[in-house]
């Protein structure tokens, strides 16, 4: 059984070692694929929202990343405020052991 | 019927919204209870709904890092959180998972991207399933061989220890992880985290379903606190994943922000199911999942060798990952229900004693 760790082992860290390679082996004369939203046929905030995709990527990423923690910080709250109500201790665990490794 | 369905500015598809709730839903389950995105899961379920699939895996990270924010929160009231592990952790994690996500381009570049990237994929998946059921057995093994010895057996410290290999490693900074009571080279973690990252990135996935058990077999932390890091880090990831796969053009947001509605639900009800489960009733059912994953990847694998057989393999593996996370889903919140059932009665007891 340790040969087979063993031999497992060195099959992840030699794969880790040629991933590069044969990512790097391909030609990269190629250009990437381009995506536009049609928002010819839209109006109001779905316009503005399939011209920013559009128009400025950085904006619509910051856009991205700024909507989604403060909605999952929003919808994780009334969840919260949800499972409050189900009369659960929702501060402590029950396990012991905690400490102790392969818990 | 109308109201139920959703137009997407972005791809130009309308879709069935209460679907991407309840894949939310049933992924927030899964993902609050083993410590990962689920992006396996959802490609396929976003595949049924009729959406495009150039933006499933952008679409899936973004909602995937709200909701292990969620998921986040709950955990680290339980104590299930090494912050300081989790902090350290997180350059490597950025830097893998942008070497990772430079490679898919590089793949998709010469038209290889399938194939190298789910050939990868059944590799490492075949590894971190055996790893898991090898560790359960071996556990198991070493309580027959106690108990024959009429020795005591407390259960917790067997099973695979390669943590105690690596943490021999005395490479300077030492540091002490108070919550998840280890001490271990800072290098640990550090390359621990560029690893999954970049395997992270490359399969344009949060990370969860390697780094998880990467925490508990290479670094060493007990289950429930692998869970809760590694949520914690899937948050980070998926959050630079969302920023990278957005500014390439492959998220459509307003999906994402759907999905994250029933996510939220399903995340506090999975991490809450970890109270009542010990940690290696976790890691059968992290190992039976990683199974499924397994065979799912297969069966994308195989139409690529055999072309007749895309159309039957495409069904069937969708087939099996949705009946794998009713499955999960279904399990986890059965055990939740119990063990919260057996906490209030518990509570009213205690209540009615006093």
């Amino acid at each position: 059984m340790k040969k087979i760790n063993h031999c497992l082992i060195l099959l992840v860290i030699t794969s880790f070692c040629l991933l590069p390679c044969l990512a790097q082996s391909s030609d990269g004369s190629a250009s990437p694929l381009v995506f536009v939203a049609d928002s010819r046929n839209l109006s109001g905030w779905a316009a503005w929202y399939a011209n920013l995709y559009n128009d400025s990527r950085g904006l619509f990423t910051l856009l991205t990343v700024v909507l989604i923690p403060i909605v999952g910080l929003l919808f994780g709250l009334i969840a919260e405020f949800i499972m409050a109500r189900s009369g659960l201790d929702l501060e402590t665990k029950e396990r012991k052991t905690l400490h102790s490794h392969q818990e | 019927m109308n109201f139920c369905y959703l137009y997407l500015p972005i791809s130009g598809v309308t879709v069935f919204w209460p679907g991407l709730i309840i894949l939310g839903f049933g992924v927030g389950i899964i993902g609050g209870f083993f410590g990962m995105g689920g992006g396996w899961m959802v490609t396929p379920g976003l595949n049924i709904l009729g959406f495009p699939m150039a933006f499933a895996i952008g679409t899936d990270i973004t909602h995937m890092a709200g909701k292990s924010l969620i998921s986040t929160m709950r955990h680290s009231k339980f104590g299930n959180v090494d912050y300081k592990m989790g902090f350290i952790m997180v350059t490597g994690t950025v830097i893998g998972f942008e070497l990772g996500a430079q490679m898919v381009m590089w793949f998709e570049r010469i038209g290889k991207v399938d194939l190298y990237v789910r050939w990868i994929y059944v590799v490492l998946l075949i590894c971190i399933a055996w790893t898991i059921f090898y560790d359960v057995s071996k556990k198991r093994q070493r309580m027959v061989a106690a108990r024959a010895a009429g020795e005591e057996t407390d259960g917790l410290r067997y099973g695979i220890e390669w943590h105690k290999t690596f943490h021999r490693f005395k490479i300077p900074p030492i540091v002490y992880f108070k919550v998840s009571g280890i001490t271990c080279s800072v290098w640990l973690p550090v390359l621990v985290s560029l690893g999954t990252g970049l395997l992270a990135g490359l399969l344009g996935i949060g990370g969860g379903l390697i780094r998880m058990p990467a925490l508990i077999y290479f670094v060493g932390l007990p289950t429930h606190i692998a869970v809760g890091t590694d949520l914690f880090e899937v948050m980070i990831s998926g959050l630079y994943g969302a920023s990278t796969y957005t500014y390439k053009g492959r998220t459509e947001l307003l999906a994402a922000i759907v999905m994250l509605i029933g996510a939220s639900i399903g995340a506090q009800i999975g991490t809450i199911a970890t109270k009542y489960i010990k940690g290696y009733g976790i890691r059968i059912a992290f190992g039976l999942s990683v199974v499924g994953c397994c065979v799912s990847v297969i069966m994308k694998l195989i139409p690529m060798y055999i072309r007749e057989t895309k159309a039957f393999m495409d069904v069937a593996s969708t087939i099996l990952i949705l009946t794998l996370v009713s499955s999960l889903s279904l399990y986890i919140f059965v055990k939740m229900v119990v063990g919260a059932r057996r906490e209030i009665t518990q509570k009213k007891g205690k209540a009615q004693g006093a």
